[in-house]
């Protein structure tokens, strides 16, 4: 196995293009166990010298970074000048892993997932072919937008090399209103119908946490509005129940389940029926949950039969090797059929991170 | 029907006895409504026209297209200005008007289902009664249908804050080119796969035919604050619009228009605009009060330290109209003081905007061709209106100007288009802000959804790529590598 790190777009694709078999992209490690187990890799493709911030346009609230970039790293630099990536995933990594994966946090209730801030990417596909799409203007509707496609796609097709990303200024004030709930879900409508503007909305699966942030003068207005309309204690503190995700034990599998909004408590209560108190963190403004589970396939079943009948999913984002053989990870997959035909024509050789991905892609 | 060739013959009897003969246009003059969308600069009758009701009789209609080889193209209101539902001659056009239901409105969830003819602003309004809105919001929200927006990814006045539609739809039914039938995302966040949906919105009909469309709505602010601030030069107002940016205030609609599309729009509408201003400047402020009024407080004064010497805030909802009339109006005034007019739509880094404004000037003085602008301050997407007489042979120069600020913009690291999309129009300006290997690429997603391009044809990208062929790798320089503009990373 070769292990290459290039230190430039050009580098990686004379990479790509001069090696043979199996790939593998690496950033920092933090979520390389996700997914599929994949095929053993002929090449490991190591991004951890692609890490410059190429241009911060300070006025214009656009970074263009090399995938490489850790998050944290990021967040410093624009953080100088006041401003952020609006995304917060409990775990850093790189930018490249960040969005190989579409990894989010918390604050996805305001600012979306990494899709949404993305505006422009250079990709390298396996053959060392380098294509840009979108720019370095927010708005751009000039071609097809390919870092949509390849955010989430977990490297199966091609290394994302740079990424240019809308960011915003950071909120100076905060408060949490936290309170105790079971049934979150009465609690969590009520606020999301109120004029409050959270920018986030978590439950730990003991107390319901809404976030409020904002300027100084203004913060205060919306979070005593929150309190009183569900109750609960103001904090200016940041609780460990947001945004923290249950980790992976040595016998347990890390699950992302997805259903429409109203159906949180229904979720939440048959994680509970089916494992009891097992580690979750919902984003439970947004219709997503994450919980540690024991390694079963029938119980994969049970809730999967659940969230498809909240039009949603649970996919099991992480589990020991051998769950991972026996498992379906991904569960039912609308337009699998398309999604070969799209792997296909950006690898056509198979050879980019093959296996990690929906229906053995 | 005897002058249509034999596949659209086919498709014709096809589809008049499936859909019914309602549903089914051949007569040339009937035909002859349809051939042109928004942009009346290109117009071409379609073969054959067919109105289907329902998912199942568009599929139909695209499954004998895809049998018989037959072009077609998808056509909702026909509000686009780049010519993206331009028709095909030896093609169909399936129009999506008759498509109007609202399938779903589930406020708990945040979710609608709609059909893609329904008129964007029916979805608000259809959801108003409980506080809630559909955010994307442009110009000809009144009749462009939502189909068409999942095509263009349309954008609007508060895109700066809110996003565009591809930030709204989280699932899609679609017909795909061989005539079957697929569902991407849905109600719920985060489906597993490829972002297909992300990928279909603003692909401009090119990929397959919208038939249902799962939109976020949003709970409607609860205030809404609009000033209007009148500075004597379009520098000062930029310079307002700069403090406010670095001031960490993120408006939801920063509007600016210059002296010529004021007077243009007082002329149509009487708007009322401040008398003597070089400038007028629209921003409008949404969220909980308190955040609101601090705000508003602080755009203000930045707005008097930039120059304004006139500040009006809108009190009510009739006030707010007002404000927003002259702006909205803008376009279609320019018919008040010149004949002819090309409405560009290039975008470039907001800090660029003095620097191109400045530049567009001086092309105008050295043309004689005046340029009237409005524009989306807040994201640096320019509307220049350039005015011109067909009959004084203008014609030829204003096109030159035309594309002569769409190379500002892609010399600034812009685009060249940010809203209303590449289609027939634009392709051929697509050469410089891409490479061809971009291109290529982008067109390996084509290849996945329509191997057989017959799709809505000849629009966005310059050249069609052959599907299937195995590309070799491409090297050459990029456009925008040899003017300099920018390095490979």
């Amino acid at each position: 196995m070769a292990a290459l790190q290039p230190a430039s777009v050009d580098d990686l694709s004379t990479a790509l293009r001069d090696s043979t078999g199996v790939v593998s992209t690496r950033g920092a490690g933090t979520r390389s166990r996700w997914g599929g187990l994949g095929a053993t890799p002929d090449v490991v493709i190591d991004l951890a010298a692609m890490n410059h911030v190429v241009e911060h346009a300070v006025g214009d609230l656009v970074v263009t970074v090399e995938a490489g970039v850790l998050l944290d790293d990021l967040q410093r630099c624009v953080g100088e000048h006041g401003q952020w990536l609006a995304l917060d995933p409990p775990i850093g990594g790189t930018i490249g892993g960040l969005l190989a994966t579409a990894d989010s946090g918390p604050r996805r209730l305001r600012f979306g997932t990494p899709r949404d801030l993305l505006i422009g990417v250079t990709v390298v596909l396996a053959d060392g072919t380098v294509a840009r799409s979108g720019g370095k203007v927010v708005k751009n509707v000039a071609g097809y937008d390919l870092g949509k496609l390849f955010t989430g796609s977990y490297g199966t097709l091609g290394v994302i090399a740079t990424a240019t990303f809308r960011l915003h200024p950071v909120l100076p004030a905060r408060r949490v209103v936290s309170v105790e709930s079971d049934t979150p879900w009465p609690a969590v409508r009520e606020v999301l119908r109120s004029p409050a503007t959270p920018t986030a909305i978590d439950y730990d699966g003991i107390r319901l946490h809404v976030l409020i942030e904002s300027s100084e003068s203004a913060v205060d207005a919306q979070a005593d509005a929150v309190a009183a309309l569900i109750g609960g204690t103001v904090t200016s503190d940041h609780p460990g129940g947001i945004g923290s995700r249950p980790d992976r034990t040595a016998d347990s599998m890390v699950v992302k389940l997805t259903f429409r909004l109203s159906a949180l408590d229904e979720v939440v209560a048959a994680v509970r029926e089916e494992a009891g108190h097992v580690p979750l963190q919902a984003h439970a403004g947004s219709g997503v949950l994450w919980a540690a589970l024991p390694c079963d396939g029938a119980l994969l079943d049970r809730l999967r039969h659940l969230t498809a009948s909240y039009d949603g999913a649970a996919v099991v984002v992480d589990a020991p090797d051998e769950a991972k053989r026996s498992l379906d990870l991904w569960g039912p997959v609308r337009g699998l059929d398309l999604m070969r035909r799209i792997k296909a024509e950006f690898d056509p050789d198979n050879r980019m991170c093959p296996g990690r991905f929906v229906g053995g892609i | 029907m005897a002058d249509l060739s034999a596949p659209l013959a086919a498709i014709a009897t096809a589809a008049a006895d499936k859909l019914g003969p309602d549903a089914v246009v051949t007569e040339r003059a009937a035909l002859r409504t349809y051939e042109c969308d928004g942009l009346a600069a290109y117009r071409c009758i379609p073969g054959l026209v067919v109105l289907p009701r329902t998912t199942a009789e568009v599929a139909f209609v695209v499954r004998r297209c895809h049998e018989l080889g037959v072009p077609f193209v998808a056509r909702g209101s026909g509000t686009g200005l780049s010519g993206g539902a331009l028709p095909v001659e030896t093609g169909v056009l399936i129009v999506m008007t008759r498509m109007t239901g609202i399938k779903e409105i589930s406020v708990d969830d945040e979710r609608a289902v709609v059909e893609p003819g329904v008129v964007n602003l029916n979805i608000t309004r259809a959801v108003s009664g409980d506080g809630y809105l559909y955010a994307p919001d442009p110009s000809s929200q009144q009749v462009c249908s939502i189909g068409g927006n999942v095509a263009e990814n349309s954008g609007g006045a508060h895109c700066l804050k809110y996003g565009f539609t591809a930030h709204h739809v989280t699932g899609l039914e679609v017909v795909m080119p061989d005539g079957s039938i697929e569902r991407f995302g849905g109600l719920a966040a985060d489906p597993p796969g490829y972002d297909v949906v992300g990928a279909f919105v603003g692909s401009e009909g090119t990929l397959g035919v919208v038939t249902e469309v799962t939109v976020r709505l949003l709970r409607r602010p609860e205030t809404v604050q609009t000033l209007l601030a009148a500075f004597r030069s379009m520098d000062d107002a930029g310079t307002a619009v700069s403090a406010i940016v670095a001031a960490g205030i993120l408006p939801s609609a920063v509007e600016m228009m210059d002296d010529l599309s004021i007077a243009a729009a007082e002329a149509a509408v009487r708007c009322g605009y401040p008398d003597g201003a070089g400038a007028v400047l629209i921003v409008e402020l949404d969220g909980p009060s308190a955040e609101v009024q601090a705000d508003l407080a602080a755009v203000e004064r930045m707005c008097s330290d930039a120059g304004a010497f006139e500040l009006r805030v809108a009190v009510d909802e009739a006030e707010r109209v007002a404000v927003w009339k002259g702006r909205k109006s803008a376009f279609a005034a320019m018919g008040r003081i010149s004949p002819d007019y090309i409405v560009q739509d290039g975008v470039v880094p907001r800090t660029s905007l003095p620097e191109v404004l400045r530049d567009i000037a001086a092309l105008s003085a050295e043309t004689g061709i005046r340029v009237a602008n409005v524009f989306h301050a807040g994201d640096g997407n320019l509307h220049p209106l350039v005015l011109f007489d067909e009959s004084k042979g203008e014609t030829d120069r204003a096109e030159s100007v035309s594309r002569r600020i769409l190379d500002l913009c892609i010399d600034h690291g812009g685009s060249i288009t940010g809203e209303h999309g590449v289609g027939h129009d634009k392709k051929k300006h697509m050469g410089r802000m891409f490479s061809e290997v971009d291109l290529d690429v982008m067109q390996r997603v084509r290849c996945a959804f329509d191997p057989a391009g017959l799709c809505n044809p000849g629009k966005v990208f310059p050249t069609p790529r052959l599907c299937g062929e195995r590309p070799g790798r491409k090297s050459g320089v990029h456009p925008l590598q040899a003017a300099g503009v920018a390095e490979i990373f």
